[in-house]
């Protein structure tokens, strides 16, 4: 029913994804639950950072990583010479141009979903014997996890629609780092292939439409999980 | 008001001195100063007095580690939990102190099993039966804490922090927010506790009822700090201190124990320390129980001689000890009467005590109605 290239662009678009949150997880969770449950000097300018790539232009993010994790950028260099790493251009340099994009929508869900978890228990909690992350683990984190997953799931479809700091840190390259919106794009300029083109959008339409109820039944189990489960 | 009494805890008042909890610290939260400086025995239920606001809870948090003092320091017998001048501050999971909450703060996703065995080190495994039943439990087990009625949850997080082993226990208003049965049935658990297991507790409440029924010792707390700390008994015998005990309706609290049960007539005999005894409507509770009762001072009339021909069922003989009167009451008198080692306070009219010439030495007949018994609700 598909074909090949579709295939492929879809499987690259997931792997690039799940690769993005994993890999954002958990410096989301820590800056989150600082935002969260801290307050210290320059709060308001981490929070700003974390905000920006939602309000820049996704090329100035691309560009931006470009120069800092490029092979000559200041963090690429030293990547290359310590780990023979080398990200962009790669699908791995897809996954972090698109955790980047992605990385505000995980912070912002997973920010209220931790505020709204009440710090008595935490207090409780921390009588009964149990250390900071005793309480983070047993208490905290599981409490969150329905924000925890909305966020998750938001950030895990903001990468699948990444394309600007895609294209511009990881290029356009079939196969290694041209996602569902990259073979859209390479579709639409090439004469001919609009049919093609129109099927892919449907995909994306699908896939993006699947994961919005996925975190929602997500979310709701969840809710419902730690509430009233009684036997 | 009438209330079970545990034997040991009863024989803590008698020795005590030696101290578990020492405390001398300052903390300023906005406009509110709190300054206080107070030692609690190692034994029985102490209880911190106060109207709201006057700073009981975040002394409480304090003791926990929940808040840090500005200066002063917090010992449990030798064992500072915080001392600023040392700089010592152990945090709460390191204090080895239970706090049982206002709410009861259970843990939403953990069942009741688990909410009891969270803080639980594994010494205290073999305890785990013996405080499930205590708190009467075992059927909530497998529950979730959403399904639990109040009264249940508030039980749940007391067994809860009993079974981290704590030194000392703090129970912050646990009565709160429950109805009038819900209450009385948790003071019994909490009572009930206090008689089983050896370990002091310090109980905030701003309810004299509650607290004649369960306190040893009684801690005053006025805007920020304290200013009496005694016996239960001795504290509710000190005529000075009447307007700030309003609340505890100036009321003695006698130590009896059951004698027998007079089926024909209802009734059920105490008797006092000295041999006295009292007569009250009958009572559920086997001979030789102690029982702690509570008699306010308007419901105990004096004569000079014993009277004949009275409805008054019960007479004691005592002595006066102390006559005092009360600023913004000039026409009532406060009596202190001594029966046997106890005390027992009488509030008359300015005139009958004119009128009879008491003064201190004088021996009275205490003449108490029997409706002072009263033991339905808090």
């Amino acid at each position: 029913m598909l074909t090949s290239a579709e295939w492929d662009a879809i499987l690259l678009s997931l792997k690039i994804g799940i690769s993005a949150v994993g890999w954002i997880l958990p410096p989301g969770i820590a800056i989150s639950w600082l935002l969260a449950r801290h307050e210290f000097r320059g709060k308001a300018l981490l929070d700003g950072i974390v905000h920006l790539p939602l309000v820049l232009p996704p090329v100035v993010v691309g560009y931006l990583l470009l120069i800092s994790l490029g092979r000559q950028g200041v963090a690429g260099q030293w990547l290359y010479q310590w780990f023979g790493v080398s990200l962009p251009f790669t699908w791995q340099g897809a996954a972090v141009a698109s955790g980047v994009m992605a990385f505000p929508l995980l912070v912002r869900a997973m920010r209220l979903s931790l505020e709204a978890v009440d710090p008595k228990l935490e207090a409780a909690a921390s009588t009964l014997g149990a250390n900071r992350w005793r309480v983070f683990f047993t208490i905290t984190l599981p409490l969150s996890i329905p924000g925890l997953l909305t966020g998750c799931l938001l950030a895990f479809a903001r990468a699948l629609s990444e394309f600007g700091a895609t294209i511009t840190f990881a290029s356009n390259i079939p196969g290694e780092t041209r996602n569902l919106p990259l073979a859209l794009y390479s579709l639409i300029q090439t004469p001919g292939k609009e049919a093609a083109a129109a099927r892919l959008c449907v995909l994306a339409i699908v896939i993006a439409m699947l994961s919005l109820l996925a975190s929602e039944w997500l979310a709701r189990h969840a809710r419902h999980r730690l509430r009233e489960r009684d036997s | 008001m009438f209330m079970r009494r545990p034997q040991e805890a009863h024989q803590g008042i008698q020795k005590a001195c030696d101290t578990v909890l020492q405390l001398n610290v300052r903390k300023r939260l906005g406009n509110f100063v709190l300054n206080a400086d107070l030692s609690l025995p190692g034994h029985g239920v102490s209880a911190l007095f106060g109207v709201s606001g006057s700073g009981k809870t975040s002394l409480l948090r304090l003791v926990a580690g929940l808040d840090r003092p500005d200066d002063g320091a917090i010992y449990i017998g030798d064992r500072p939990l915080v001392d600023t001048r040392r700089g010592v501050f152990l945090p709460p999971h390191r204090r080895h102190i239970g706090v049982v909450f206002q709410e009861a703060r259970l843990f939403p996703h953990y069942r009741v099993h688990g909410n009891l065995t969270y803080g639980m080190p594994a010494s205290a495994q073999s305890r785990f039966d013996d405080i499930v039943e205590l708190l009467g439990i075992r059927p909530l087990l497998k529950r979730m804490p959403g399904t639990l009625s109040g009264g249940e949850a508030r039980r749940v997080s007391i067994g809860r922090a009993l079974l981290t082993n704590p030194e000392l226990l703090l129970m912050d208003e646990p009565l709160t927010g429950l109805d009038g049965p819900r209450k009385q049935e948790l003071l019994r658990y909490i009572l009930s506790l206090t008689s089983e297991l050896e370990i002091p507790i310090v109980y905030i409440s701003h309810d004299p009822k509650e607290i004649s029924a369960i306190a040893d010792h009684l801690v005053l707390i006025e805007n920020g700090s304290v200013t009496t700390s005694d016996a239960l008994d001795r504290v509710l015998n000190r005529i000075d201190l009447t307007p700030q005990l309003g609340g505890f309706d100036a009321a003695s609290v006698l130590e009896t124990q059951v004698s027998r049960h007079d089926q024909e007539y209802g009734l059920t005999h105490l008797i006092l320390d000295d041999g006295q005894e009292l007569v009250v409507p009958r009572l559920d509770a086997s001979p030789g129980t102690r029982l702690r009762i509570r008699i306010p001072a308007r419901d105990v009339a004096l004569a000079l001689s014993a009277p004949h021909d009275t409805s008054y069922r019960n007479q004691l003989d005592a002595t006066i000890e102390r006559i005092g009167t009360l600023p913004d009451s000039p026409a009532t008198v406060e009596i202190l009467l001594v029966t046997g080692n106890q005390r027992l306070r009488a509030r008359l009219t300015r005139k009958s005590h004119d009128e009879m010439g008491l003064t201190q030495g004088t021996p009275v007949k205490a003449l108490i109605r029997s409706v002072a018994f009263d033991m339905r609700q808090l």
